[in-house]
């Protein structure tokens, strides 16, 4: 047995000592801990009990369903509907978005292009943010993926809403089309969902003029969230309001019509209700797809609609300004009756008329001989509105104009209207610095010159003339559950006969041998249309040229051609339906939009969308269940 | 003087007997507090085995086995082992600098052959033997001269360093820990520790401004204002004093916590692991726990104090006093007391490595209770 000495006792003892010592160090650290527990949990519980819900809760807007828009007799012009996506969260891509992508593009097209938008999406947004991959899939294609799901880490499949236009083309220009929110959009505007990722707002026409009625108002809904921001699930829901929606005048059959009838051509077309201003059909084209906007315009589909001459983003009805032509000389015959210029007065046309040192040509080479106002307007003499509107002035012609509907945006609730030119003495000392010249008069006699319209000011004056009264054009019925009511149109401070002696001169056009429409005349008994043609020219005309013939427009290339115009009404009798057509560089000899012009006011009398009763709108939140499940 | 080196106070003990000699009711309080654990890994894997909760059960079996296996065998191998465990383990410790490989920034785990080792956590054990198989050899008066006290500060300072080149903080802060306890157990004069203590304080700026770092200062910057970077590097402090904090007096109960299982907790399984506790079960929970870790303490403290031979009792009060300064250091973190170290909670956290190592250092605390009674003479320390 070892023996224990001095030395062992000492360091026993020592180590005994020091280590109660240690010991009580010990539980005073216990006792630290005891009171640090009791500092967090009890005394400051209640605070960090507030974080840790704070943590967990985020609140996030849900989009609302946008409100559709539809024709007069609730046909669905644009509509909301499922948009199945895929989004990739790249922190839940657990072997890399790379080898996630691979494995999609097996499942579903994507091309190169979309792969590297989608990476480069990835590199700019947080790691826990789902960022798009393909959008619109078909139910085929979406229901593979959802299979597939268990070996698609990262994927997430997704139930969205997205805008969608039945009648793609035609009606483009009138709808407008919805595009992601750009910064200038939110520089005024306080809505919370302009800030919601993927969010689309009206950028043209009725989306964007009733923007605010159709977009609805923002829900929220309560999620738990984890620390990197995933929805765990969802607490609770408060749902927002869907958007209005916006019942139109438009009938979408006729709109058909009409696109089908235009074509490809470069044409605008309006046909409109003479009593009420109610545009019925309104047609600008080429047009475009406005759904490519909504899902972001490729840059080959964009290049294509930005090059072509025939300009299909231009909305020739609104925003197109042309020199009206012969189109002008009914309201220069009003102004002249207005004017009280004698009601037998007539002119003998040669050919030309000498005003000053220069020569002013009529477009019939030999003249037209005796020429009064109804035979004016009837053979769209030059020389017999050159005289006219030499005898009654610029001033005359000015107030007839703007009387009638020109010179001012018709105030049609569709944004980028213009509102055209009609000039006078005043407007060109302000324009040009110097006073008005007589020969300018003439030229303003036959709607050249300065002379500037677009198609739905000519078309509401050929509403006017038929009806004799201010009507104004209105494009939209209801918005929600209200009515857009207006007062009845009430009279034009314009005489009633000089109506009556237009609305003849424009029978004789279409319906008297003789006339410049007559050819493409509607024979049919009861649905006589009355009109009047007109010619703009884009190009200069020589001197020599009027003194060897003017060159034929067949013989021009397609630019330099003379746009045709023709204003109408139908029928005769008792007019209902009012016309106004450009087409760009068409003036030809078979006068083709004088034939279309024919086809569609045959087909509105025929269907006579006037008489037929319209939809009503039901309550909003039945009548707009597309896709709101 | 007794000449022979080794002498038993009960030579004819087998090990069946061993057996009953075992402290079972301390290893039912490890039993316990490991249940803690596997709750917690269980509910922070949103009620799942895999993939902590499983494999960390089957450690602990493991461990329990390691456990008792060492406490069976008698003192005197171990004092026999402990220089050959130390430079085993100082080889590893170099080796890991040359071949290790990266982990969470630092190089600290070392391939042999299929196994993955971490030397770190082998030299805690192997320190506290080396120190105690030197220590057992001085008296009092001998630790304090010199040479010895020299030896003894490079036997903490060699595997400290090479720890601390890792880098690993914590550790390093457990062995120079350990070391000093023991020294200071076996009777290092005040003369000494006094001015060692106003060595630190002069040393701490020191070692800020050329020794620490960059993520190492990090920590300790955030640490002093955690909310002046709420989402960046102090993100860690705030979340576990939100989950501790929201735990209230009962917790939110076992599963409900929501911190831990919505992924606001970082390092949720391992060195944060204490806070899903608090947040389940407040502080009543919390308190409970603590006291299970004093009796284990206190139990370590009483068999110390009533081994026969000092070396038993430095190798028993090392161990316990190693597995304090983890459960310190570690709460005291998590509670935002001090910076943030990487020191997991013992028994607790997920961790393989790190749960065998405290098995074993258990399992030597339980071989110098079972061997309470073996003495070994003071001037055995040159035979081997």
């Amino acid at each position: 047995m070892p023996t224990f000495d001095r030395k062992d006792k000492s360091r026993y003892a020592t180590f005994t000592r020091r280590s109660l010592m240690m010991t009580g160090g010990m539980t005073a650290v216990f006792a630290v801990l005891g009171g640090r527990l009791f500092q967090l949990q009890i005394e400051d519980g209640a605070d960090y009990m507030t974080q840790a819900e704070a943590n967990r809760v985020s609140q996030r807007l849900v989009a609302p369903s946008r409100g559709r828009i539809l024709d007069r007799f609730g046909v669905e012009l644009a509509n909301n509907r499922r948009n199945y996506r895929v989004l990739l969260v790249a922190e839940q891509a657990s072997d890399g978005v790379e080898a996630a992508l691979d494995r999609l593009a097996k499942i579903i097209e994507l091309p190169d292009r979309q792969r590297e938008k989608v990476l480069h999406d990835l590199q700019e947004n947080k790691k826990f943010l789902p960022v798009p991959v393909a959008e619109n899939l078909s139910w085929e294609e979406f229901a593979r993926i959802n299979l597939q799901l268990p070996y698609l880490p990262g994927v997430q499949p997704d139930v969205g809403e997205t805008r969608a236009y039945p009648y793609s083309a035609g009606l483009a220009h009138v709808l407008g089309y919805v595009a992601a929110v750009s910064p200038n959009d939110k520089k005024d505007a306080d809505d919370p969902l302009l800030d919601l990722p993927g969010f689309r707002i009206g950028k043209r026409g009725i989306e964007k003029e009733y923007d605010e009625d159709v977009r609805g108002a923002a829900g929220v809904s309560r999620v738990e969230v984890n620390a990197y921001g995933r929805v765990i699930r969802e607490l609770s829901r408060t749902p927002g309001e869907p958007g209005k929606d916006v019942w139109l005048t438009i009938d979408q059959q006729l709109q058909q019509f009409v696109d089908q009838r235009l074509g490809n051509e470069s044409t605008a077309c309006v046909v409109m209700d003479v009593a009420t201003g109610d545009v019925l059909a309104m047609s600008s084209t080429p047009g475009f797809d406005p759904n490519l906007f909504n899902v972001g315009i490729s840059n080959d589909d964009w290049k294509v609609l930005t090059t072509d001459d025939h300009k299909p983003l231009i909305d020739k009805v609104l925003a197109g300004v042309y020199p009206p032509g012969s189109t002008f000389k009914p309201t220069v015959a009003l102004a002249a009756v207005q004017a009280g210029l004698d009601k037998d007065f007539s002119v003998n046309c040669t050919g030309s008329l000498r005003f000053g040192n220069h020569d002013f040509h009529c477009w019939k080479k030999g003249g037209h001989g005796h020429v009064d106002l109804h035979r004016g307007i009837q053979v769209s003499c030059d020389v017999f509105f050159y005289e006219t509107a030499r005898r009654i002035g610029i001033d005359a012609i000015e107030d007839a104009a703007h009387k009638i509907g020109f010179g001012h945006a018709t105030g049609i609730e569709i944004p980028g209207e213009r509102s055209g030119v009609i000039p006078g003495r005043a407007w060109k000392l302000k324009t040009y610095g110097v006073p008005w010249l007589q020969g300018e008069t003439l030229n303003t006699g036959i709607g050249q010159g300065y002379v500037l319209v677009t198609p739905i000011q000519l078309c509401t004056v050929a509403a006017r003339i038929a009806s004799g009264r201010a009507v104004t054009p209105r494009i939209t019925r209801v918005v929600g559950e209200a009515w857009q009511t207006r007062l009845a149109a009430g009279p034009l401070p314009i005489k009633d006969d000089a109506f009556a002696i237009v609305r003849a001169g424009m029978n004789a056009v279409t319906n008297e041998p003789g006339g410049t429409a007559f050819a493409w005349r509607i024979p049919d008994p009861g649905f006589e249309m009355a009109g009047k043609t007109g010619t703009a020219q884009v190009r200069v005309i020589s001197k020599e040229e009027h003194i060897n013939g003017v060159k034929k427009n067949e013989s021009l290339p397609w630019k330099l051609r003379d746009h045709a115009l023709f204003i109408a009404f139908a029928p005769v009798d008792q007019p209902r339906y009012a016309l106004s057509i450009i087409m760009e560089h068409g003036a030809v000899t078979a006068h083709p939009h004088v034939q279309m012009a024919r086809d569609i006011l045959l087909f509105a009398q025929q269907r006579d969308p006037v008489k037929l009763p319209t939809a009503y709108p039901v309550k909003a939140a039945s009548a707009a269940g597309v896709g709101r499940a | 003087m007794n000449t022979r080196p080794y002498a038993l106070a009960r030579r004819t003990i087998g090990s069946f007997d061993k057996l009953g000699e075992i402290n079972w009711g301390l290893v039912l309080l490890l039993v316990l507090i490991a249940c803690a654990g596997f709750a917690m890994l269980y509910s922070d894997a949103n009620a799942h085995l895999w993939p902590w909760a499983g494999p960390q059960i089957i450690r602990f079996f493991a461990g329990l086995v390691i456990l008792v296996s060492v406490a069976l065998v008698d003192t005197r191998f171990w004092l026999r082992a402990a220089y050959p465990a130390y430079a085993i383990s100082l080889v590893l410790l170099a080796l890991v600098l040359v071949i290790g490989h990266k982990g969470l920034g630092a190089e600290r785990w070392i391939a042999l052959g299929p196994v993955e080792i971490q030397p770190s956590e082998m030299m805690k054990i192997a320190l506290i033997l080396a120190l105690a198989r030197f220590l057992n050899g001085l008296s009092v008066e001998d630790v304090s001269k010199p040479h010895n006290l020299a030896i003894a500060l490079v036997m903490i300072g060699l595997p400290a360093l090479l720890v601390a080149k890792q880098p690993n903080l914590g550790t390093t802060l457990i062995l120079v820990a350990d070391g000093a306890s023991l020294l200071f157990l076996a009777g290092l004069s005040w003369w000494w520790i006094g001015p060692v203590l106003g060595a630190v304080v002069v040393a701490v700026p020191t070692a800020w401004r050329f020794v620490l770092h960059d993520y190492q200062k990090q920590r300790v910057m955030t640490f002093l204002n955690p909310e002046s970077d709420a989402l960046g590097a102090g993100w860690n402090i705030t979340q576990a004093k939100i989950a501790i904090g929201s735990g209230g007096l009962t917790g939110k109960g076992f599963l409900e916590g929501t911190q831990s299982r919505l992924n606001f907790l970082p390092e949720k399984q391992t060195d944060f692991i204490f806070t899903t506790f608090a947040e389940e079960f407040g502080f009543a929970g919390s308190i409970a726990l603590l006291i299970l870790f004093a009796v284990v303490i206190g139990y370590g403290v009483q068999i110390a104090m009533s081994a026969r031979s000092q070396f038993a009792r430095l190798i028993a009060i090392g161990i316990t006093l190693n597995f304090f300064f983890y459960i310190m250091i570690n709460a005291l973190m998590v509670m935002g007391l001090i910076p943030v170290v990487g020191i997991p909670m013992p028994l607790v956290s997920y961790g393989g490595t790190a749960m065998l190592t405290v098995m074993f250092g258990f399992g030597l605390l339980m071989s110098c209770h079972v061997h309470r009674q073996v003495e070994i003479a003071r001037h055995s320390a040159g035979i081997i």
